[in-house]
């Protein structure tokens, strides 16, 4: 190994090196140094000790946000999994038109946020939404879909279903055509149906393509924003209130950084841990 | 039979997939009152809604800035994160393991956690306000390192031992050896770092407060959400099809290499 050419390796990697010093390194450690101090970023700093952590264990407004996504994950993930999965299953067959529909689920995956919001706002409104219209041509009542506490987050996890699926199918589309094909032939020629070849063949081939869809499905419901800071504002009732919105109100309407940073930093915390575990639950669980 | 309940299946999908899109560009082309009447035609055709938009807010601007942002951040990335991934996969150094490790473990970092200290950052560096905010901390990333990495394992040491005799310098060899011969995975990352640069809201949200230096999203969310749109549903659908319309038209040319770059983007679990 010549010298010339240790240095021109550490010249290739030296801006990655500097930025990850400069956005992710000295960040992490800073945000650490922040959650001892309380700063609005004009006076001076201020050492409070572990006040913001005491505070943060009773903020009844950051347990709230944590329950939101509960209720989101809880409504998005099985929806999303089942759709997703129910589609690439028939899109995995002999189908016509199948780029076409493929492309058509694959839309607002493309789409800004922002754009699949205001579109859903007006669907879900309550006088004139062409949902509320939909039910009541068929007879059906009215829901207050953002605006009745208990429905405005469910109603933002089918949004958001509707938004990310189309990226879902394509991975279990990826999953499924790694299922052999003999194996579904010699179970066929035992007489396996169609359902028992689903739970026993096709299921447990596709697992890590689930516990994919999983942890990016969570790490989405974490990171919940722009839905609703565009649809609700966090309400009705701080029903819709999601942590990074909670983040972001603390940190750029009060100006509590030191606040706002450790609200960050136990964020992240939880969101490693519950991927952490979903991680080792479900593998364990593999047959 | 089966078959005939799977078409049905698949259409009532793609029904609800297309018909928001569809209803929203024809109610953006419709009169205020007779918004809520659209099935699929505008029912009254006006374009009062988009005269009206340019009017009120700057959405030219905003559009140039994104396209501007957008471009840099992707050369950027494609330029500093292929340097990256070409040194850790076909480079022999101290360090280089733990380097890739050190990669692999802050792909995990949610960005929840360096959220308000890189903005405390770009308060300090006095980027607040200005494009350096929305385009420097994006130059580099470590998925697209990993994506590169990747590729340029699978290049025969041939072709690079050729041009080491030929006297080619090392960035001499990774772009004009290895770039054209790594065209897919220059296009999946450019395709994924574009997209995600161009939907991005709550970063530009934070740094940015000056209008003429919006992004698309940032005003078009913000005049959403702010009393300019005074209510109308009208001039916010027209919004929102304005900043739909670039990567809808994108995609439907470059259907495939987005839905491959996607679903490259997909398995970095």
């Amino acid at each position: 190994m010549s010298k010339s050419k240790t240095i021109s390796s550490y010249l290739l990697v030296s801006p990655y090196l500097a930025h990850i010093l400069v956005f992710v390194l000295f960040p992490v450690g800073f945000s650490l140094f922040l959650s001892f101090h309380e700063w609005n970023i004009i006076s001076p700093m201020e050492y409070v000790g572990l006040s913001n952590y005491e505070m943060l264990l009773q903020d009844q407004y950051f347990l709230k946000s944590l329950r939101n996504t509960l209720v989101f994950l809880g409504i998005h993930i099985p929806l999303q999994i089942s759709i997703a999965l129910g589609l690439a299953v028939i899109l995995n067959q002999q189908i016509w038109f199948r780029a076409f529909f493929r492309g058509a689920f694959f839309m607002p995956v493309v789409v800004s946020g922002v754009v699949v919001t205001i579109l859903w706002q007006q669907l879900y409104g309550y006088e004139m939404g062409s949902i509320n219209m939909l039910l009541m041509s068929m007879g059906l009542e009215k829901v207050g879909w953002l605006t009745d506490p208990s429905w405005a987050m469910p109603s933002i996890a089918i949004m958001a279903t509707w938004k990310n699926v189309g990226l879902y199918i394509i991975l279990f589309l990826v999953g499924l055509q790694s299922v052999p094909k003999s194996l579904y032939e010699a179970s066929a020629l035992e007489g396996a149906t169609g359902w028992q070849q689903f739970w026993h063949i096709t299921l447990p081939v596709i697992n890590p393509t689930m516990i994919m869809v999983m942890i990016l499905s969570t790490i989405g419901g974490f990171s919940l924003f722009i839905e609703p800071y565009v649809m609700t504002g966090g309400g009705p009732l701080n029903s819709t209130l999601s942590s990074v919105l909670y983040i972001y109100k603390q940190g750029f309407f009060y100006y509590h950084m030191g606040y706002a940073a450790t609200l960050g930093l136990v964020l992240a915390l939880i969101i490693l841990l519950v991927v952490f575990i979903q991680r080792t639950v479900i593998e364990n669980k593999q047959p | 039979m089966k078959k005939l309940l799977f078409y049905l299946l698949l259409s009532l999908f793609a029904f609800a997939f297309l018909y928001p899109f569809l209803w929203m560009v024809s109610a953006s082309l419709s009169e205020e009152r007779s918004i809520t009447h659209v099935t699929l035609w505008p029912v009254s055709f006006t374009l009062d809604h988009y005269i009206k938009l340019f009017q009120s807010i700057p959405i030219s601007g905003a559009f140039l800035n994104s396209i501007f942002v957008a471009t840099l951040v992707t050369f950027g990335v494609l330029v500093f994160s292929s340097m990256a991934g070409y040194a850790l996969a076909r480079h022999r150094f101290k360090g280089r393991n733990l380097l890739f490790y050190f990669l692999l473990f802050t792909m995990t970092l949610p960005f929840q956690l360096t959220l308000i200290p890189n903005y405390i950052l770009m308060v300090q560096f006095g980027w607040t306000n200005s494009f350096a905010a929305l385009i420097i901390p994006g130059l580099l990333n470590a998925f697209a390192i990993l994506l590169f990495r990747q590729h340029f394992l699978s290049i025969p040491q041939d072709l690079i031992d050729a041009a080491r005799i030929d006297g080619c310098n090392e960035l001499r060899i990774l772009f004009q050896v290895l770039w054209p011969v790594s065209v897919p995975t220059l296009i999946t990352v450019g395709i994924i770092t574009f997209m995600t640069t161009w939907n991005d809201v709550l970063w530009p949200i934070i740094v940015i407060r000056e209008e003429k230096l919006m992004t698309m999203p940032q005003l078009v969310t913000l005049f959403a959400v702010g009393g300019r749109s005074m209510g109308q549903i009208g001039m916010k659908l027209a919004s929102a099809t304005l900043l739909a319309m670039p990567i809808i038209i994108a995609y439907l040319i470059f259907q495939k290499h987005f839905i491959q770059s996607m679903a490259a983007s997909g398995q970095k679990e």
